[in-house]
């Protein structure tokens, strides 16, 4: 599907928790072709001191109804707006832009960890993969029990463990002191990871370290969104490459990490 | 019919709707969502004869109805532009106009002879505004000696139409025009960025890697618009005016100070289609005032 400027129709705002809001949204035209990691560049309108689109990853794609599902966490005053958004009302964004993941091979077993919004390419790859769910784990990170989405609609396509740093759901602490991620990484085959800085660093130095590919979401600020502005760069092995176009999804092995 | 067709200098433009050096990439990166042969030109990325990687991460910081950037003419010098962009681009039906930067005059001159050997590049514009290198750019661009300087080595070795892109970040951008003008520019663009900055207050830190940088949007319009309106009655060649031109009333507003074309930068960030939104937009207003030539809307303000 080639890079296009689409009035979206708001199907659905739902508030998931505190912060997070899942936007469903139908396109006019047919949606082809979408993978996980790729982004949409969302316009949030009737605020002026907002002034550039927002960027957002697929959480989820359907074909036949032409929607697609965005996971939008209040960050700032754009996304706080955008949550804002009533169904019925055209949403102007650009779709579809970035590189995806690459997708796993058959005989992969493949750890997906997502932190804060970050989970929303991790779900989404989990139920496009093509893997048997023996062969996916998912692990999520969240501040608390409450900041962690309900994702029910995932469950078949692997296993889920989460994280909590204060200890309310599942592990307490980070991604990274989860023993999937401490004791059984080299089951792995293949890491994918999207969240804060941070959380990415650390695991993927450890991916680095065991020799196990490793594929991160980088979510650097960006204007345009599709390459001309040449704002959002990753200062990699080959030099300054855009977030946009060259990535989002970058392996570890190409980054300065 | 309405007619859209006007000239810089010994250029025919279809339309006097441009995309601005910096926010259309080479052309192909906006090509998705674009025809780019509805353009009436078409300023590709600042080249420079070396290779540059650019300013460090953070690049860029949002502000009130704008944006400051710092990227530090990151590219990937003219051997690239000639052997890999140009074949690629060349055939295009629209004038490419390659923005050319450099940090001594020899840079300029060096870069320029390069480009006067492509016969599908018909102009250039002569970038001696950029604030975001530490040689060169700007420091050409904020004095009437070093403007007159490096226009006048590039006039010698330069045979087609030369545009020359302005500083704002001048007292007079008016004298500075009248200065390339003596020196044989054929035409002057206006406004680069304006130098300005961002603050993060919680860190107490700088926002852009180089602390200042460059802003634009509709936040700088009233301030193009005033200073093409000055450049305009300051000179006999042809201004391309822009700075925060988002839509075609902006653009009718720059020719109705004095601009011959316009270039939309920014805006195109936002919606890359914006161009032919503003070309249908200035025929629907001409159609609407009974105008026949966009000529007639240049520097027709009433004062």
């Amino acid at each position: 599907m080639k890079k296009t400027v689409i009035d979206f129709l708001l199907l659905d705002n739902k508030q998931l928790n505190k912060d997070n809001f899942q936007l469903t949204l139908q396109s006019p035209l047919p949606v082809s072709d979408i993978f996980p990691g790729q982004f949409i560049n969302v316009e949030i309108k009737e605020a002026t001191e907002i002034f550039l689109r927002r960027p957002f990853s697929i959480l989820d794609v359907d074909y036949e109804k032409q929607t697609i599902a965005l996971l939008v966490k209040i960050l700032g005053r754009g996304s706080k707006k955008l949550t804002e958004a009533r169904p019925g009302q055209t949403i102007s964004a650009i779709f579809p832009l970035g590189k995806s993941f690459t997708l796993p091979d058959q005989n992969d077993r493949v750890l997906l960890i997502g932190g804060g919004s970050g989970v929303a390419p991790m779900l989404f790859l989990s139920k496009i993969c093509g893997l048997k769910p023996e062969n996916v784990t998912v692990l999520i990170g969240a501040r608390s029990a409450s900041d962690h989405i309900d994702v029910t609609a995932y469950q078949s396509y692997g296993q889920f463990y989460y994280t909590t740093e204060d200890g309310s759901l599942g592990e307490k602490g980070y991604v990274t002191n989860h023993p999937v991620f401490t004791e059984k990484l080299n089951q792995y085959t293949k890491i994918y990871t999207c969240g804060p800085d941070l959380m990415m660093k650390a695991i993927g130095r450890k991916a680095i370290d065991t020799n196990i590919f490793c594929e991160v979401s980088l979510e650097n600020m960006m204007a345009c969104g599709f390459g001309v502005c040449l704002c959002c760069v990753e200062d990699t092995k080959t030099g300054h490459k855009c977030v946009c176009t060259d990535g989002p999804v970058f392996n570890v092995n190409d980054l300065k990490w | 019919m309405v007619n859209l067709g006007i000239k810089i200098h010994n250029l025919d433009l279809k339309n006097p709707v441009m995309t601005a050096s910096g926010t259309c990439g080479f052309g192909e990166e906006i090509a998705d969502f674009l025809d780019l042969s509805l353009l009436g030109g078409m300023v590709v990325k600042g080249t420079t004869l070396k290779h540059r990687e650019g300013n460090a991460y953070p690049r860029m910081a949002e502000t009130p109805s704008g944006m400051l950037n710092a990227v530090g003419l990151q590219n990937k010098g003219i051997d690239n532009f000639i052997s890999n962009i140009y074949p690629r681009i060349k055939d295009l039906d629209t004038h490419i106009i390659v923005n050319v930067n450099g940090s001594t005059i020899e840079d300029y001159v060096a870069l320029t002879e390069r480009l006067n050997e492509l016969d599908r590049i018909p102009a250039i514009e002569l970038n001696i505004s950029c604030p975001n290198v530490k040689e060169g750019g700007m420091a050409f661009g904020i004095s009437c000696p070093s403007a007159e300087a490096v226009v006048k080595a590039v006039r010698k070795v330069y045979g087609k139409t030369l545009i020359v892109k302005l500083s704002p970040n001048v007292t007079s951008i008016a004298e500075i025009a009248k200065a390339v003008e003596g020196q044989g520019a054929d035409s002057v663009s206006l406004i680069n960025t304006l130098l300005g900055m961002a603050v993060n207050a919680e860190t107490r830190k700088p926002v852009l890697s180089t602390i200042t940088g460059g802003l634009s949007g509709p936040a700088i319009k009233p301030i193009a618009l005033r200073m093409v309106w000055q450049v305009y009655n300051a000179v006999k060649i042809p201004v391309i005016g822009m700075g925060g031109i988002m839509n075609a009333t902006d653009a009718l507003e720059f020719m109705i100070a004095g601009a011959s074309a316009i270039q939309v930068g920014t805006a195109l960030f936002i919606d890359p289609t914006i161009p032919v939104k503003i070309i249908d937009g200035i025929s629907e207003y001409m159609e609407r005032h009974k105008i026949q030539s966009v000529n007639e809307i240049i520097g027709s303000l009433q004062c």
